[in-house]
């Protein structure tokens, strides 16, 4: 599995070079930041809109506004968490637009008490993966983790998909670390369970 | 160590950031508990399984219309 290599307190993250060369008018080196960080942007906005036109919309106006705020880039956090910051906004007043006006918040929804505690346990197949095409294993991922509060979803899809630390989703979703610890263990939880339902093991079958 | 005294340490089991101690009475517990066992393999499957999708493609031709929509903009001022 892919892990993150945290940067050396004095080694400088090769973005704040990038972010120096488009401050003195280097309009190139925002397409390289553009291109470096464009899917996780339009993952992260996916997974908060649930909606394909409005994740594009995401997209293009969350590097727009990052592009005109650079300047408020203070450079004391990565450049990818304060973008990630922005493209969490941005998908939040889409989804509040959609629902014209309607108050929309990484609250909403967490009142339940499913997934505290584990009820399904059956074990999992070996490789459950494999008795999917790629196509209907995507459908089941997409449609299990869409079941997600939001304010779960979005806690699991920034720590755990896109690898940002506790502290910096805390930081991106004005949460408390705390907040974030729990809402992530229910979210793993929750989804674990559900997943259940397609990769357990089968009665009888051995590995 | 009690199921729910486990599942309180789970998250920090699975991202390592337990202490010597703790991991050891959590090993100590998964040894007689199946229970807990299956929930941290199957939770870390879970983890694994997302990262290892990618469940919203940004397909190459939507990636170049709003790359190039943006730089545009960018190269206007925006």
């Amino acid at each position: 599995m892919a892990t993150i290599q945290p940067i050396a307190e004095n080694e400088q993250h090769p973005d704040i070079a990038l972010v120096e060369r488009v401050r003195a008018g280097d309009v190139a080196a925002y397409d390289t930041l553009v291109r470096k960080y464009d899917r996780q942007v339009f993952r992260i906005a996916q997974h908060i809109t649930q909606n394909r036109e409005d994740a594009e919309d995401v997209v293009q106006d969350a590097f727009l506004k990052a592009y005109e705020k650079l300047d408020q880039f203070q450079g004391n956090s990565k450049f990818y968490t304060w973008l990630v910051r922005i493209a969490v906004n941005e998908s939040l007043m889409r989804l509040r637009k959609r629902r014209t006006g309607r108050m929309v918040s990484i609250d909403e929804d967490i009142e339940t008490e499913e997934g505290s505690v584990p009820r399904d346990l059956a074990d999992w197949a070996p490789d459950p993966e494999q008795n999917y095409t790629q196509a209907e294993l995507a459908e089941i991922l997409r449609k299990t983790i869409q079941g997600l509060p939001q304010g779960f979803r979005v806690v699991f899809v920034l720590r755990d998909v896109e690898g940002l630390s506790t502290e910096e989703t805390a930081e991106t979703l004005g949460l408390s670390v705390p907040a974030v610890k729990s809402r992530l263990l229910r979210a793993r939880l929750q989804l674990r369970e559900r997943l259940t339902r397609y990769f357990r093991k089968k009665k009888g079958a051995e590995q | 160590m009690t199921c729910t005294e486990f599942l309180a340490q789970l998250d920090e089991l699975i991202d390592d950031s337990v202490t010597a101690q703790m991991r050891a009475d959590l090993q100590e517990h998964l040894r007689g508990c199946e229970h807990c066992e299956v929930t941290l393999s199957t939770t870390r499957k879970t983890i694994e399984i997302y990262r290892s999708h990618e469940i919203y493609d940004l397909p190459a031709g939507l990636r170049d219309r709003l790359h190039k929509a943006i730089m545009e903009r960018c190269k206007k001022g925006c």
